[in-house]
């Protein structure tokens, strides 16, 4: 048993290393966006232009949600997740290369050149996400329910940031969810903001968690974007829900590094904020802690840093080398054959 | 003689000029929506109000566009003049119900009785590889429906003048602004973006379709950004000796049949360019129209371009092969031209 196990025998270090890759992963992978989509977008910042047109929503900073959830799931298990979508992809395990190329506006693409970033689809992994705020909670409803009719312990996982928790489709859905039993577990990622509207302006309480009293489900908060808090939080959630004992609402206090959406001025929030909030990277305190057990040490660490950072460098090469699709094209796929 | 520098506004400025002049106007003219306070929209079209009005005539909304839009409409059955903000038309499908059943019905239903000073407005249009859900216009969903008075600027001059023609409207006006003609500094700039706005407060009718360019041999009628690229297709033919004359629609209901059908008279060739799907829409309603009124006028059968029936795709290849542009409009009325 390494001392971390000693200290907190409901955790497996194992599971907190794949955490960790799948972390470090996500925020390589991000860093290398922020790069691809800033070509051709200078001098003049033109958001149509470049390798990666349109808008871009990051989830740097917002790792732990992603990884501290996906640790419990199977590829049987659905997630559906909101417009900041790429650590919860790639925690589920989409094919990063399809992602990346779908970003990219190419054929080898996820859905061929059609969705782009907030509209990724991996049915393999049971992976999707969509561009209009709290759409997706239903979905991962429906899917809880065919999970239940087709008489599987699958679990449904919808993702969303705490402005979506002020759509009438969150409420709808929780109130289903509950009347009817199902394996449903909401994650609300509370960075602080929808857009430029900060929490306290939007939300009637504190944090959402406290809403699950009145559809009669769980709730769990995790404070300070805390990688093995969401670990342990998670793992509840999703034993419940296998055991039939239905939906769980998670909140998460995470942190937004960059803009709402790459392009953002941000004039709305404080200048000193981000730097705080980077002083408190979840990547950076989850690495300590796995020294701290010595579990890890610093040269292993390295080699899974470097196999992430391959990994994600590859789909970005597989991307920038695959090609656009034929403009015609755009006539198929209404219907599918 | 013309000596005095022309003011020259953005397109989204001119649209906060004309709400803020009304609010100056009309303390019952308020404004609501998401992100609209201290970002100022995210289109720009309510900057400065929040730093003018406060946060009691100004309100940001959580992300609840069926409470925020249906308490405009609750509001305005009490005599307010609310501006609700709906950040994109896409974003219309979870709060449909309360513009269509109830905003665009409650008047009529009440029979008369019970008025909705309201304007919703909304950001439309594509163009920059944002997808199927933050790209369409859907001009002809909202103009489909009775009750709702539905506009679509092209200009920062009409911007303003409709804006402040439908806060004083005593019905809900639909006021579409296109992202490409606000003149944000993130998007592609263009000309047309940016141009003359006096300063003093007037309107522009909300039923009237302007002629902007007058021609003999083709009418192209247009809206919005396709307005824009039928005037630069204009230019190209005139090269060829083809003097197409533009007609900028503005306003998708009440439609401005006359201004069409006296130019169809003239030029007996009519070709219809939307930035919305093809089929039931805005191109297949003015062709009616011009079967209907005046198909002895015309030389050749009508064209229409528009959104091949698919949803707007990402990436760019595919995305510009949907969009109507110039180059399209040209070729199309010099194939017109040539089969007369
Ligand atoms: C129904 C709907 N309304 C508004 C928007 C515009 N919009 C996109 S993201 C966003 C803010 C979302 O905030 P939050 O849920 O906290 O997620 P975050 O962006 O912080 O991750 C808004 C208002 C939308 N996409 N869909
Ligand atoms: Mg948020």
């Amino acid at each position: 048993m390494t001392k971390f196990e000693e200290k907190q025998p409901s955790v497996s270090v194992d599971k907190l290393m794949w955490m960790y890759e799948q972390m470090v992963k996500i925020r390589y992978y991000e860093d290398q966006m922020v790069e691809a989509y800033t070509e051709g977008k200078s001098p003049v910042f033109n958001i149509g232009e470049g390798p990666v047109p349109g808008e871009m929503h990051l989830a740097t900073g917002q790792e732990p949600a992603a990884a501290g959830m996906m640790v419990h799931l199977t590829k049987d298990d659905t997630v559906t997740a909101p417009h900041r979508p790429h650590h919860h992809a790639i925690a589920k395990g989409v094919d990063l290369k399809k992602m990346t190329a779908e970003i990219f506006g190419k054929e080898s693409g996820l859905g061929k050149g059609k969705g782009g970033h907030m509209h990724l689809f991996d049915p393999e992994v049971k992976f999707s996400c969509g561009g209009i705020v709290a759409a997706g909670i239903p979905h991962a409803v429906g899917a809880a329910m065919a999970n239940k009719m087709k008489g599987k312990d699958w679990v449904a996982v919808a993702f969303i940031g705490e402005g979506a928790a002020n759509a009438g489709a969150f409420h709808e859905s929780l109130n289903l969810a509950a009347l009817w039993n199902l394996p449903l577990i909401i994650v609300v990622e509370d960075n602080s903001y929808g857009i430029s509207v900060p929490k306290t302006a939007s939300t009637s309480v504190e944090s959402n968690d406290l809403r699950a009293s009145a559809y009669g489900v769980a709730g769990a908060y995790v404070k300070d974007n805390d990688p093995v808090a969401m670990y342990k939080a998670s793992e509840e959630a999703v034993n419940r829900a296998r055991n039939g004992q239905g939906p769980t609402i998670i909140e998460i206090e995470t942190f937004r590094f960059l803009g709402h959406f790459q392009g953002d001025p941000e004039l709305y929030r404080d200048k000193e904020e981000v730097p705080g909030l980077r002083a408190r990277d979840p990547i950076m305190k989850l690495r300590q802690q796995l020294l701290d057990a010595e579990h890890v040490n610093e040269p292993e660490l390295e080699e899974i840093e470097t196999r992430a950072k391959k990994e994600v460098d590859d789909a970005y090469q597989f991307a920038r080398d695959s090609d656009y699709p034929k403009p015609e094209a755009a006539l198929d796929d209404v219907f599918t054959s | 003689m013309e000596t005095a520098k022309k003011r020259m506004l953005t397109g989204n400025k001119a649209m906060a000029e004309a709400i803020a002049q009304e609010m100056e106007n009309d303390k019952n003219v308020f404004v609501l929506g998401e992100d609209i306070g201290k970002y100022g929209g995210i289109f720009g079209s309510t900057q400065g109000l929040m730093e003018k009005f406060g946060p009691e005539r100004v309100l940001d909304t959580p992300i609840s566009e069926t409470a925020f839009i249906g308490a405009a409409i609750g509001a305005a059955a009490e005599g307010m003049r609310p501006v609700a903000e709906l950040m994109f038309v896409d974003f219309f499908g979870v709060c449909m119900d309360q513009i269509y059943n109830h905003m665009a019905k409650i008047p009529y239903m009440s029979g008369g009785n019970v008025r909705l000073p309201m304007v919703l407005m909304t950001a439309v249009g594509g163009g920059y590889s944002d997808a199927a859900q933050h790209s369409q216009t859907l001009y002809a969903t909202f103009a489909h429906m009775p009750g709702m008075k539905v506009v679509a600027p092209s200009t920062p001059y009409d911007l303003k003048g409709m804006m402040t023609s439908a806060i004083r409207d005593d019905n809900p006006v639909v006021f579409m602004f296109h992202k490409s003609l606000q003149g944000l500094g993130w998007m592609d700039q263009l000309d047309y973006a940016v141009g003359h706005v006096p300063e003093e407060s007037y309107t522009v009718p909300l039923d009237k379709a302007n002629v902007m360019r007058e021609g003999k041999d083709v009418t192209i009628v247009g809206i919005q950004m396709m307005t824009h690229y039928a005037m630069e297709a204009a230019e190209r033919l005139a090269q060829d000796g083809i003097e197409a004359e533009v007609i900028d629609l503005r306003s998708l209901a009440p439609i401005d049949k006359d201004t069409i059908l006296n130019s169809v008279k003239k030029t007996h060739r009519l070709v219809v360019v939307d930035e919305d799907y093809r089929s039931y829409g805005m191109t297949a309603e003015i062709a009616a129209i011009v079967s209907e009124e005046a198909l002895y006028e015309l030389e050749s059968p009508i064209k229409r371009l528009a959104i091949p029936d698919v949803p707007i795709p990402y990436s760019h290849v595919l995305e510009d092969f949907v969009l109507p542009g110039p180059d399209k409009i040209v070729e199309t009325v010099k194939q017109m031209m040539d089969e007369a």
